[in-house]
């Protein structure tokens, strides 16, 4: 992997990184997927991805209401509380937002 | 022996006679966390008073005679990655520093509702990721049986309080062989038992298709009497499975008649050191001695495993922890920003360098580019590795082999090589791709006192088949009575 594409997983994955952590981090993915690509040596035409061991399919409970965390409880461990909702940073920057 | 070199069934049977307390079976044991746990680093957190509090509980519903749990007043340590209600959970890491969970997960809910004394939550490898705890955002955890040492990981914690005597029995967890690989580097049991078996409602994930709860305990029957309570359906948990779980213990000294051992040839190749292979060896050689019968097998995939679980495990991990962006709960950068600069910096910061790595690495496997080439075809192998273990189990009971290809090694021998460390599960691995059950149990010593474990493969839902099996083992030898003197 060259730094680029480092860069860009990086993004997808909403890691900021230094630039020392991201050259570091490009020479050991390449060792790792320099490893795994051994999975190439093997034909697997017409095998079936396995994605879990249990034949597993979406479960749905009952629609019946259910006991909830009281707001206190619920809201304990937030970073930043307001009132009883959690305090979030703008989504978009205010100097973004298109005039009126 | 000693209250604190004994094992949890001998505890129950001293309190039912009379002998003693849990409120002086937890002090003692509280007593050995303060003597001995600055040199081994196992806890993140030791709750002292709760745990006296819980003891002299069930000191005094057994006086009662009220009904007591089948754990009653036994002493249990957690890994930090479950959640426990009211007392932090950080998953040694950074980015959870101070989270409290409002919620038990429902292994530790069993255990209260048993009446064990949940005494403190153990170290661990960042997120459970990892194979030496030299990963904890905090401290690394030391080996009993050697002090410069590694006890294993990811549940290094959880193994090594149990083999310095710090409480006598822990939960950890295994991923893709965290329980299992820790319990042989520390001399005692760990048990991953089939995918499915134990509710994982509660254990903070990592990778959702192979995580799995486990005991680390001395002996056999504690770890079967720990099974029982911990497992079966939960409603919480839609990957449980609803089907019984046996009385372990009652069928635990019964053996197997005709046993058939298969043991894999891949197990015993290049990078298996001699001693471990010597003591394995030697622990097939007394299962021939009581009747069992050997038959070599091929896993002809298995050298794919560590491949695999890397992609497997690291796409999942990287979807699982998207949830700590830094709104709701856990570390957020103090660096004001936008909402996505926000999330990067606290992942940034909070994050530990192989979370990191594995996010890096499970990111890229699901990108577009590379979601074919790399995510589905270790899908596809992961089928061949378990079609492997279907064709072996229908030939023999049981898979036997090394747990983990090395003693113990060095703290920072393998740090600076992710590959070099992620090969160390290259025995252990396979059993959670498949999603079968697994279980290491000591079988020796190296010449420098370093204990070797002997891992035993079953198939799904035959842990009562593996434990009988492992107990056979254990019966005619007496590893499993070896402490750490630390």
């Amino acid at each position: 992997m060259d730094l680029n594409e480092v860069r860009k997983v990086a993004r997808l994955a909403r890691l900021e990184l230094s630039d020392a952590d991201l050259n570091r981090m490009a020479q050991q993915l390449s060792n790792i997927l320099a490893y795994v690509d051994q999975l190439k040596e093997l034909n697997t035409d017409g095998i079936e991805p396995l994605a879990h061991p249990l034949p597993v399919q979406n479960v749905f409970r009952e629609d019946v209401p259910g006991e909830s965390l009281p707001v206190d409880l619920a809201l304990a461990n937030a970073p930043n509380r307001v009132g009883n909702f959690f305090g979030v940073p703008s989504v978009l920057d205010p100097a973004d937002e298109p005039s009126h | 022996m000693s209250l604190i070199e004994k094992t949890a069934v001998e505890l129950l049977q001293m309190q039912s006679r009379g002998e003693t307390t849990s409120e002086a079976i937890t002090t003692a044991f509280l007593n050995t966390i303060q003597q001995v746990d600055s040199k081994i680093k196992a806890f993140m957190t030791v709750e002292a008073d709760k745990a006296l509090e819980q003891a002299r509980a069930v000191d005094a519903k057994r006086k009662s005679g009220a009904p007591l749990g089948a754990f009653a007043g036994v002493p249990i340590a957690i890994k930090d990655v479950l959640c426990t209600k009211g007392t932090r959970t950080s998953c040694s890491s950074k980015i959870l520093e101070n989270f409290v969970p409002p919620y038990d997960a429902t292994v530790v809910t069993r255990l209260r509702e048993a009446d064990a004394v949940i005494i403190g939550k153990t170290n661990m490898d960042e997120f459970a990721m990892g194979s030496s705890t030299e990963n904890s955002a905090y401290f690394t955890t030391r080996n009993p049986w050697d002090l410069d040492r590694i006890p294993g990981g990811s549940s290094g914690g959880s193994a090594a309080c149990v083999a310095a005597c710090e409480v006598p029995v822990s939960l950890g967890t295994d991923t893709g062989g965290s329980i299992r690989q820790p319990a042989a580097l520390c001399g005692i049991v760990g048990i991953k038992p089939t995918y499915g078996r134990v509710s994982r409602y509660g254990l903070i994930a990592f990778a959702s298709s192979l995580d799995q709860v486990g005991p680390f305990t001395h002996d056999l029957m504690d770890n079967a009497l720990l099974m029982e309570i911990i497992s079966g359906r939960d409603p919480k948990d839609s990957t449980s499975i609803d089907t019984p779980v046996p009385k372990y213990t009652q069928s635990l000294n019964t053996p197997i008649k005709d046993l058939t051992i298969g043991v894999p040839k891949e197990f015993f190749g290049e990078g298996l050191d001699s001693e471990v292979e010597a003591s394995v060896k030697a622990a097939l050689k007394e299962y021939e001695k009581q009747g069992a019968k050997l038959k070599e097998v091929s896993l002809p995939h298995s050298k794919y495993a560590v491949a695999v679980y890397y992609l497997v495990a690291t796409a999942e991990a990287s979807s699982n922890l998207a949830r700590f962006e830094g709104m709701h709960y856990g570390y957020r950068t103090p660096t004001k920003g936008d909402l996505v600069s926000t999330y990067s910096k606290t992942r940034g910061e909070g994050f530990g360098k192989e979370v990191q790595r594995r996010i890096m690495l499970g990111t890229y496997a699901l990108s577009a580019e590379a979601r074919s080439d790399y995510y589905l075809k270790a899908l596809k192998v992961r089928r061949l590795i378990k079609n492997d273990f279907d064709v072996a189990f229908k030939e023999c009971d049981v898979v036997i082999g090394p747990t983990s290809p090395c003693a113990a090694f060095k703290m920072g021998e393998k740090t600076e090589n992710p590959l070099a460390m992620y090969l160390n599960d290259i025995y252990t691995i396979s059993c959670n791709l498949a999603g079968i059950a697994g279980i290491s149990i000591p079988c020796g010593f190296t010449k420098n006192k370093l204990p070797i474990g002997l891992q035993i493969l079953a198939g799904p839902f035959e842990e009562e088949k593996m434990f009988r099996v492992a107990r056979m083992y254990e019966a005619a030898t007496d590893w499993h009575l070896k402490r750490a003197k630390v």
